[in-house]
């Protein structure tokens, strides 16, 4: 049998549905550009009420005050940028430490069933409580500097990434399992080639969580005791009823957040390549 | 590749028992009961009964991924205690790491094996890749590839391993009718090119005969051995056997057995209202 190429198709067949279909930039890209579009219109109407003096500048801030701000705090004086990096330190101190730890034990606990009964009822416990309650605890254990922040940001962070990478190692499928064991694997090839993979996707999103509780940790902590960090200049900006500079401090943190869930998404897109693309 | 001597017994199994403990209930069930029968080197053997026959549990213990309770499983003359390399399983789902590709799911068993030199699993790779007729699609991944696609992938990798004998349950009762005429006739090429020896799990009758060189019949409640038939069908089959006058009489008297069997464990009650009364 001789191929038929589809342009022989003389008769009866669409001129058009011998072109490619392609789509549109608009197409290809609508998520990304109705939310920009979204977000303008949203920012447009806030600055014509603002321009218009229909806001209070005690209570309230317009568009352009927040990037004039912040422009100031970061360029110009940059009086923002020393609370910026010690905030950054504490965080970052704290949440690679809960991730360091947290990952292998819980993947430890996800696959041992001993260790997990002795310390299920404090992980259940503490994980229910709101960690913000230690804070007054750190503080005196550890005074009011760096310690007592990277402290706060990492319990903040531990919990949602231990939990998940645990329930990620217990969902693994029992299937493929019994698969490797039936071509003889050991302990170590189940964990290494089934265990680990299957939980990476787990391991994401509780870094994900991590990160939004971690960001929670390191306001909250600075807010609650000490003289620096974006935390504390939230304070302070919300006592003197200075409102531009609180929202720069927002913008501030609500960029790091994306900036780093951005880069766990791109992580994530790496480790699962083979997943058929989803909409 | 090993020898194929008609005369050697490649499994055995002598008075196989197997009990299972339900939740609530205060006897054990009976899932298989006194179960004996040999394969010999290089035969098809296909394993047919209706549901709960014990069948797939059959093929766990001879898999060695369950413990039997009475009786012994030998594979050319050693004793099954747990999964060994010289078995290979075919599940019915096809069971791929979805995070590997074609090439590297059918280099998984042999990897996991340790027996074979890093080269050669390459080449082994590439060379049952090609018997199952997946050439091009080694650099897919399981999502990327149909269910009779995914079952090859399935047979390659347990082919890969050279097993003594390869223990196939069900594997194309997930696909669609048309494909698994396809696949059963594949594989009966396969087979014929691998010289493996071969035991196989299903319900489908048409199946088992089509595939077979003897069929055993499991009864079920207790699960245990009914009857034992020869196929007397000369190879190679085409699949123009299944419509065969012989070939539906076979069929049909091991139907007939099985209905029995189903209509005694109740299976069939609300087909025969006449019974139940």
């Amino acid at each position: 049998m001789t191929a038929i190429h589809p342009s022989d198709l003389a008769n009866g067949v669409k001129r058009e549905a011998l072109i490619r279909p392609t789509k549109s930039f608009y197409q290809r890209n609508d998520t990304l550009i109705i939310g920009i579009i979204s977000v303008v219109v949203v920012l447009i109407v806030w600055e014509i009420a603002w321009l218009a003096g229909r806001i209070d500048p005690l209570f309230f801030s317009g568009p352009s005050a927040i990037i004039e701000r912040l422009w100031s705090g970061l360029i110009t004086r940059g009086d923002m940028i020393p609370h910026i990096i010690f905030s950054a330190q504490n965080f970052a101190a704290g949440f690679s430490l809960a991730a360091i730890i947290a990952i292998p034990l819980g993947i430890a606990l996800g696959w041992y069933r001993m260790p997990r009964m002795i310390l299920d009822p404090f992980i259940t416990s503490l994980y229910s409580t709101p960690r913000i309650v230690f804070v007054p605890l750190f503080v005196m254990w550890f005074g009011l500097g760096f310690a007592s922040k990277m402290v706060i940001v990492f319990m903040s962070a531990f919990f949602p990434i231990l939990l998940n990478v645990m329930a990620g190692v217990r969902t693994t499928d029992d299937q493929l399992l019994g698969a490797a064991r039936s071509f003889c694997a050991t302990q170590g090839d189940l964990f290494r080639t089934i265990v680990l993979p299957s939980t990476v996707p787990f391991i994401i999103v509780g870094l994900r969580q991590g990160v939004a509780h971690g960001l929670i940790g390191v306001v909250v902590g600075e807010f609650f005791a000490g003289s620096k960090g974006v935390g504390y200049l939230v304070g302070e900006a919300g006592t003197t009823f200075k409102t531009d500079l609180l929202f720069a401090c927002v913008i501030v943190i609500a960029t790091a957040g994306l900036t780093m869930a951005a880069i766990l998404k791109k992580v994530e897109d790496h480790f699962q390549s083979w997943r058929p693309p989803q909409n | 590749m090993l020898q194929v001597n008609p005369n050697a017994t490649r499994l055995t199994a002598r008075n196989v028992s197997k009990l299972f403990w339900v939740e609530g209930e205060t006897d054990p069930t009976i899932a298989l009961h006194d179960v004996s029968l040999d394969i010999k080197d290089g035969e098809f053997v296909c394993i047919v009964g209706p549901s709960g026959c014990g069948k797939t549990t059959f093929l766990n213990l001879v898999a060695g991924l369950l413990p039997y309770d009475g009786g012994e499983i030998g594979i050319s003359g050693n004793r099954v205690d747990g999964p060994g390399r010289d078995r290979a399983v075919v599940f019915q789902q096809s069971r791929l790491l979805p995070w590997r590709t074609t090439f590297d799911n059918v280099k998984y068993g042999m990897e996991l094996h340790r027996r074979f030199a890093k080269s050669e699993i390459d080449d082994r790779a590439q060379h049952f890749i090609d018997m199952v007729g997946l050439r091009g699609f080694e650099r897919r991944h399981p999502a990327q590839l149909s269910g009779g696609m995914q079952q090859r992938v399935n047979l390659a990798r347990a082919l890969a391993t050279d097993p003594e004998i390869l223990l196939m349950d069900e594997p194309f009762a997930a696909l669609d009718a048309q494909t698994r005429e396809f696949m059963q006739a594949e594989l009966l090429r396969i087979w014929t090119e691998a010289n493996k020896t071969v035991m196989f799990i299903t319900h489908q009758i048409d199946e088992a005969v089509y595939l077979a060189d003897r069929v055993f019949v499991f009864g079920t409640r207790p699960g245990r051995m009914r009857a034992e038939f020869d196929i007397p069908f000369e190879r190679p089959r085409k699949l123009s056997l299944k419509r065969n006058p012989e070939f539906l009489a076979l069929t049909d008297q091991i139907w007939t057995l099985i209905e029995e069997e189903a209509s005694r464990a109740g299976l069939m009650q609300a087909a025969n209202p006449a019974e139940s009364r």
